[in-house]
C-alpha cells in the first residue's frame, strides 16, 4: 500500500497544526461560529446531537493493521470504545470532545491518516472497489490512480470552496463495486483497442434529494491527462454550479441544466487550456505510484484443496458462510473474507475497539497485514488462504463477524440516523434491527437470496436508499417518524434509482410490509430469479397491491 | 490610508474599493484618489473614468467573466477580486485564469471576506495582495501565508507539481 514520504508527513502535520490553531481561536472567541463551521467541516468535524462527530478518511478503503490498531486506540482513548464505518470508506467517532480533536488528528498523522476533506463543500475521500488488487474480475488495479487523485484533491488551492460537496469513485473491474454511477465523478479504468490505459469519465451521478445516474462525458481519456481533465471539470463546476440553493448546488444539477453534451463541451473547452500542462502525468510518475501496489509475496498454492472441499461438505454452517462471506481471488488457493458488521442487534457498520484489534491480528496472521473497508460497511481480509478459512471462520464467529448474510436482505446499508445525526428525520438503527429480527431464519434468508437493502434517515441519502433493491427513507410527518419504501433500485453496472411504492409506514409496520414484499417475490419468482430481476420483470404493482391491500 | 498585505509584508496602501450602495450608486471619489471600481460599472462606460489624476483599477465579482477583461489587462496596474463570503470559491478560479490563461502581470488583490485561513490558497492561485476584512488582525493573516511548506499541485506559484519534483529528485538520488 502507499507509504508516506517526508513531504506527505509534513503536509498532514501542518494541517493538524492549522486545525489546532483554528480550534484554539474558536474557543477563544476569535473565530465566530459561522467562520469556524466551514473550517471544521473541511476537517471532518460535525457538531451532532450528543457531541461532535469526527469523520476520518480511509483513502480508497485501504488500512494497514497498524492503522486499524490506531483507530482502536482512538476509539478507546477519546471515544466510547467503538467507531462506525460509513458508506464512503470512512470511519466516524461519535463522542470525541472538541478540544481533544487536534490530539486525535496528531495520533492519526503518526500512522499516515487524516480527516482532511471528509466533509464540507470540497473534494471528499476518493473511493474504490474494496476488492481492488485482489478481485478475480479485475481488469486494471485502480489503486495507483486513487492515490494520484488523493494527492491532487488534498488541499487543492483552487477548489477549497465549491458550491457543494464533491465525490469521486474509481472502478477497474468488470462489475462496478464502487457505485461510480452515483458519484459526482465516476472513473472506470479501461483499456483502449491498442492497449493504452485510460478512463471512461462519468459525471453528474448522485443520490440525495434529486437522485440521478451519471452520464458518460468522455469514453476514453488517456491516464496521463487525468489531473488536467479533473481540473477542467472542477473549474467548470466551481464557476458555474449554483450557489443560491444548497439543494440545487451539486454538479448533477449543472450537468442537467447544460445537458451532458453541453457540460462536456464546456469541460473540453476548459481542458484545451490545461491539456499537456505541468500536471500531466509521465510514465515514470504513474510507475512510481503503481510501485506501492505490487502484489505481496503470495505462495504458490493449488486452488480448491480436497481438505477444503471436505470441510465444506461436512459443515453446512461453514459452507454457508464460505458461500456468502468470501469472494474469489486472483491468486489460486486464496480468497477474500468479508467480515460482516451486520449482526442483528448491532447498528450496521459499528465496530468495537476489541474487534478492530482482533481484525488487525488476523490480517497479520492470515494475510499481509492489510484490511479493506467496503462501502457496504463491512471489513475485508483480502488475502486469506483457503486452507485457513475454517479457522478464520471460527475466530470471526467468536467476535460476532460471521453472520453469513453478506449480500442478503439483512446485510443492511444504514446511516446512523436520528439516534446520532442531527440532520436525520427518523431513526434508522432500531428499524434496521426490527427487519433483521423478522428475517432471522437463516434458511429463509438464504432462500430469498441476494437483496440489497439500503436505509437512510433523511433525504441526504447517506444510506444510499435510492440504489437499494429495497430502499427505506426516514421522513418527518408533523414531527413523527415515518418510513417510505422504494423498490427496484440497484448499484453496479445496472445502476437504477428505486421508485416509491406508496404512502409511508409507521415504524411498527415496516417489518410486516417487508414480509409482504418478500412473500410476493417468493410467489412470483421464476427459477433462479433474483429479487431485483423479479421486480424488474413484473413491475411494482403486484407488490403495491399486496402491501396496501385492505384487511379482510 | 489603510494597511494591507502585499507580497508577504504589511504595507500602507492608497487604493479605495468603490462599492455601489443599495440604490446601485457608487460613492463619490475625488479625481486624485486611486480607486478600484466594479468591473461592470467600468465596462458600461470606460470613458467616464478617463481624465482623472488618480489611478484606476477594477474589481471582479464572483460571477464576472475574466475573459471579457483579457484585452484590457495592460490598462490596469491592479485588479481585485471580491469575496463577498469566504465560502464562495469562484474567485480562486478567476485568479488562476487571470494569471495562467491571460498572463496578467500586475498586482492581483483579494478583497472582501479575506483573512488568515484563506490567504495561503489565494497566494497559490496568483493573488499577491490582500485587503484583510475589518476586525481581523493583519499580523495573523501574515502568518496564514506560511501555513504549509509544501503542496501537491501545479499552481501558478509553482507550476511543477510535487509528483514531478519527487520523481526528478528520486532520479537524481539514484
Amino acid at each position: 500500500m502507499y507509504r508516506y514520504d517526508e513531504v506527505d508527513y509534513r503536509i498532514v502535520r501542518e494541517r493538524v497544526e492549522q486545525f489546532r490553531d483554528q480550534t484554539r481561536r474558536f474557543l477563544a472567541g476569535e473565530l465566530s461560529e459561522d467562520e469556524f463551521r466551514p473550517l471544521r467541516l473541511m476537517n471532518g468535524l460535525y457538531i451532532q446531537r450528543h457531541a461532535p462527530m469526527l469523520r476520518v478518511a480511509i483513502p480508497y478503503g485501504h488500512l494497514s493493521s497498524k492503522q486499524l490498531r490506531k483507530l482502536a486506540h482512538i476509539a478507546r482513548t477519546y471515544d466510547k470504545g467503538y467507531g462506525h464505518f460509513t458508506t464512503r470508506q470512512n470511519i466516524q467517532y461519535n463522542w470525541p470532545a472538541l478540544e481533544r480533536v487536534p490530539d486525535i488528528l496528531a495520533e492519526l498523522a503518526d500512522v499516515e491518516m487524516h480527516a482532511i476533506q471528509t466533509s464540507g463543500n470540497c473534494v471528499r475521500n476518493t473511493t474504490t472497489d474494496a476488492f481492488a488488487g485482489v478481485a478475480a474480475d479485475e481488469l486494471i488495479d485502480p489503486r495507483p490512480y486513487c492515490e494520484i487523485i488523493r494527492q491532487w484533491s488534498t488541499l487543492h488551492p483552487e477548489f477549497a470552496f465549491l458550491p457543494r460537496k464533491f465525490k469521486i469513485a474509481v472502478s477497474g473491474s468488470v462489475e462496478d463495486r464502487a457505485a461510480t454511477l452515483v458519484h459526482d465523478v465516476g472513473l472506470h479504468v479501461v483499456q483502449s483497442a491498442d492497449g493504452e490505459i485510460g478512463f471512461r469519465v462519468i459525471v453528474g451521478g448522485g443520490l440525495g434529494r434529486t437522485p440521478m445516474v451519471g452520464e458518460v462525458i468522455r469514453e476514453f481519456l488517456p491516464t496521463r491527462h487525468i489531473l488536467t481533465y479533473l481540473d477542467a471539470i472542477l473549474r467548470v463546476y466551481n464557476r458555474y454550479g449554483r450557489r443560491d440553493n444548497k439543494y440545487k448546488a451539486r454538479i448533477k444539477i449543472l450537468v442537467k441544466a447544460l445537458t451532458p453534451q453541453g457540460f462536456a463541451a464546456k469541460v473540453e473547452d476548459e481542458w484545451l487550456h490545461l491539456k499537456d500542462g505541468p500536471a500531466t502525468l509521465r510514465d515514470e510518475d504513474v510507475a512510481h505510484y503503481a510501485s506501492f501496489f505490487d502484489d505481496p509475496a503470495y505462495e504458490t498454492l493449488a486452488a480448491n484443496l480436497e481438505s477444503f472441499g471436505a470441510k465444506l461438505a461436512e459443515d453446512r454452517a461453514f459452507a454457508r458462510w464460505a458461500e456468502h462471506n468470501t469472494r474469489p481471488h486472483q491468486q489460486p488457493g486464496y480468497r477474500s473474507v468479508v467480515l460482516s458488521l451486520k449482526k442483528t442487534g448491532v447498528p450496521p457498520g459499528d465496530i468495537t475497539a476489541e474487534q478492530m484489534e482482533a481484525v488487525a491480528d488476523w490480517s497479520e496472521r492470515f494475510g499481509f497485514g492489510e484490511v479493506r473497508v467496503a462501502h457496504e460497511q463491512n471489513l475485508i481480509l483480502p488475502d486469506v488462504k483457503e486452507s485457513d478459512l475454517f479457522e478464520v471462520w471460527q475466530l470471526a464467529r467468536a467476535q460476532g463477524f460471521a453472520t453469513p448474510n453478506v449480500g442478503l436482505l439483512t446485510d443492511i446499508i444504514c446511516c446512523p440516523g436520528g439516534d446520532f445525526c442531527s440532520l436525520a428525520n427518523a431513526r434508522s438503527i432500531p428499524v434496521a434491527e426490527a427487519i433483521q429480527r423478522k428475517f432471522d431464519d437463516l434458511d429463509y434468508l438464504h432462500d430469498l437470496g441476494e437483496i440489497d437493502c439500503n436505509f437512510s434517515g433523511c433525504m441526504n441519502a447517506c444510506g444510499h436508499h435510492h440504489i437499494g433493491n429495497i430502499g427505506i427513507l426516514g421522513v418527518d410527518k408533523n414531527g413523527e417518524e415515518w418510513y417510505q419504501v422504494t423498490l427496484g433500485g440497484s448499484q453496479g453496472n445496472h445502476t437504477a434509482i428505486g421508485k416509491v411504492i406508496g404512502p409511508s409506514f409507521a415504524q411498527a409496520d415496516i417489518p410486516l410490509a417487508f414480509e409482504k414484499i418478500m412473500n410476493t417475490y417468493v410467489e412470483q419468482r421464476q427459477a433462479g430469479e433474483r429479487f431485483i430481476e423479479t421486480v424488474r420483470r413484473i413491475g411494482l404493482d403486484p407488490f403495491k397491491e399486496r402491501v396496501y391491500a385492505k384487511h379482510h | 490610508m489603510r494597511s494591507i498585505i502585499k507580497d508577504g509584508q504589511v504595507v500602507t496602501d492608497s487604493w479605495t474599493v468603490l462599492r455601489p450602495d443599495e440604490a446601485g450608486q457608487l460613492p463619490e471619489a475625488a479625481p486624485e484618489r486611486d480607486v478600484i471600481v466594479p468591473f461592470a460599472v467600468w465596462k458600461a462606460a470606460p470613458e467616464a473614468w478617463q481624465n482623472r489624476s488618480g489611478r484606476l483599477a477594477v474589481w471582479l465579482a464572483p460571477d464576472d467573466e475574466p475573459a471579457e477583461l483579457a484585452g484590457s489587462l495592460d490598462a490596469f496596474p491592479l485588479l481585485a477580486v471580491d469575496f463577498p463570503a469566504f465560502t464562495d470559491g469562484r474567485g480562486y478560479s478567476i485568479g488562476r485564469l487571470l494569471r495562467e490563461r491571460y498572463h496578467y502581470q500586475g498586482e492581483l488583490r483579494a478583497v472582501g471576506d479575506v483573512w488568515q485561513d484563506l490567504v495561503h490558497s489565494l497566494w497559490q492561485v496568483g493573488f499577491n495582495s490582500f485587503e484583510i476584512k475589518e476586525g481581523k488582525a493583519l499580523e495573523d493573516a501574515l502568518k496564514g501565508l506560511g501555513t504549509f511548506s509544501e503542496r501537491y499541485h501545479s499552481t501558478w506559484r509553482e507550476p511543477e507539481p510535487l509528483f514531478r519534483r519527487r520523481n526528478t529528485r528520486h532520479k537524481t538520488v539514484a
